[in-house]
């Protein structure tokens, strides 16, 4: 059983990772899109004159490059699968469909990994902001566990906007928001307090400060790594039991397709 | 009597059949929730960052967002008709291109100015930042030529999108392009000077800085020579777009490519 929900889990994200992948113009933009924000935070700190900033920006950039794949794509999954037509199938199918859903989370988070290289090209050729890694185990093991918590953010999104026709606009809308309360360029400190508790309840936080601590020292970034996973296999067990929820709603009123 | 009604009347006509995507569902989220939380965001990457002020970052982002309603409406208020299989239709008709083009337009600068009005208002008010009453018509002035000028600049979108089909793609990169060239998050004095020539020469540039002029308390008469070029700047783009649009479609006609571009 295991095996088999780990087999369907594998060949789903490589199946979507590469479908994702097909599109020249889709994989550009989803290369340039956050280059476009890290190139107005590069002058911006830049500007304000901190070396360190620079450092902070870059790292923030490239985290928030793969939320940009994945707000969007994540969050119109069902209804792509809608639109080809093989919604229904997959529903039916006796696999259970969280197994179906949640690889596409994490191949659209596999996706943001271009976005994140990119950025950190980008800021070194072009800005020449020279990044050392202080705990590199660490930072190794930072990026899969943000990588993977963003993919079940995915997953969660995906599922909670089933029942939404045009939940692309939803999607596209939750990017800026996660990019300021996560803290990928501003520091949670800056936020208004009423908004901290739920910049802590998001696992692209920990992620973020996971990579910074990591990167540049100080914090404890096996704690931030431990408090991302835990938040991302809380989406994943959330997500589960609602897709059972949206699927029963479903059936019970014969409204999948939304037609 | 006949250019006016296509002008006005199919402009609209256009503008809902070919929009229609545009609900309320779409509306909200897109065109009055996204562009408060952009504001947002520079608003606190520049106070995290220690340059600027809030006003600096709240004009500019909301002049710099009526883009994507410029861009992407434009784009398809034309590109649209291939989808619904009635481009080759609407080029063979005997109306006049003129005001069957730019009729389109018109609806499009009335979406972006209540999304740039709107965005500004409403995060001014949850920043907190003071413009004074006196400000207002001459915000509003230049937040119409502004959107008149990036109007020209979706023109010139629907024009290529006569032959490219990635319009999306093509509006996401420009949208990205106006938001680093156009000063509305850096200061234009504080880009490198090649990208300082491209700022002078595209739409919002000006615009954005007329608009920050006023509400720091410059009188009309003082940004006017600002709010011309944009004007200029938004002509010369209205022509290259329109002329554009004609050029493409008489190749389009030569190659037989009209629905399948």
């Amino acid at each position: 059983m295991i095996r088999r929900s780990a087999r369907v889990l594998l060949m789903g994200w490589l199946f979507q990772f590469k479908q994702m992948s097909r599109s020249s113009f889709d994989s550009l933009l989803a290369v340039l899109w956050p280059l476009f924000f890290a190139t107005v935070a590069f002058f911006m700190f830049r500007a304000g004159g901190k070396p360190d900033a620079l450092v902070y920006a870059s790292l923030g950039s490239a985290v928030m490059g793969i939320w940009t794949a994945t707000s969007v794509a994540a969050g119109s999954a069902l209804q792509r699968e809608r639109w080809y037509g093989t919604l229904e199938l997959l529903v039916a199918a006796p696999t259970h469909f969280s197994l179906v859903l949640l690889p596409v989370g994490l191949a659209t988070a596999t996706v943001g990994t271009y976005c994140m290289a990119s950025t950190l090209l980008w800021g070194r050729l072009v800005f020449g902001i020279r990044l050392t890694i202080e705990h590199p185990v660490l930072f190794g093991l930072a990026i899969p566990a943000t990588l993977l918590s963003i993919g079940a953010l995915g997953f969660l999104m995906a599922v909670s906007f089933a029942r939404y026709r045009n939940s692309w606009s939803l999607g596209a809308t939750m990017e800026y928001p996660v990019w300021l309360i996560c803290g990928f360029l501003v520091p949670l400190a800056l936020l208004p307090a009423e908004v901290r508790p739920i910049s802590w309840a998001l696992a692209p936080t920990w992620g973020m400060r996971a990579i910074r601590h990591a990167a540049q020292g100080g914090g404890s970034p096996l704690l931030d790594i431990g408090m991302c996973v835990a938040l991302g296999a809380a989406y994943v067990a959330l997500g589960v039991v609602l897709t059972e929820a949206v699927l029963r709603a479903a059936r019970a009123r014969a409204s999948l397709s939304l037609t | 009597m006949t250019s006016l009604r296509i002008f006005f009347i199919g402009g609209l006509t256009a503008y809902r059949a070919l929009i229609n995507w545009l609900s309320l569902w779409i509306f909200i989220p897109t065109l009055v929730i996204t562009p408060i939380f952009q504001i947002l965001l520079f608003v606190y990457i520049g106070r995290s960052a220690g340059v600027q002020s809030d006003t600096f970052f709240v004009i500019g982002n909301a002049v710099q967002y009526a883009a994507v309603p410029c861009l992407f409406s434009m784009t398809n208020a034309i590109t649209g008709e291939r989808y619904q299989q009635t481009l080759a239709y609407i080029l063979v008709s005997p109306a006049g291109r003129l005001p069957l083009f730019l009729g389109r337009a018109l609806p499009v600068i009335l979406n972006a100015m209540f999304v740039a009005a709107f965005s500004l208002i409403v995060s001014g008010l949850i920043v907190g930042i003071h413009v004074p009453v006196s400000a207002w018509p001459g915000i509003a002035l230049v937040i119409v030529v502004s959107t008149f000028a990036c109007t020209g600049l979706g023109l010139i979108c629907a024009a290529i999108g006569l032959r490219v089909r990635e319009t999306a793609v093509l509006n996401n990169v420009i949208f990205g392009l106006l938001l680093v060239f156009t000063g509305a998050n850096v200061a234009v004095s504080e880009l490198p000077g090649w990208m300082q020539a491209i700022s002078e020469r595209i739409p919002l540039t000006h615009g954005i800085r007329a608009a920050r002029e006023i509400a720091a308390g410059a009188s009309l008469s003082h940004v006017s020579g600002l709010i011309l070029t944009e004007l200029a700047i938004g002509a010369v783009y209205m022509a290259v777009g329109y002329y554009g649009l004609r050029l493409m479609e008489l190749s389009s006609r030569r190659s037989a490519s009209i629905q399948i571009a």
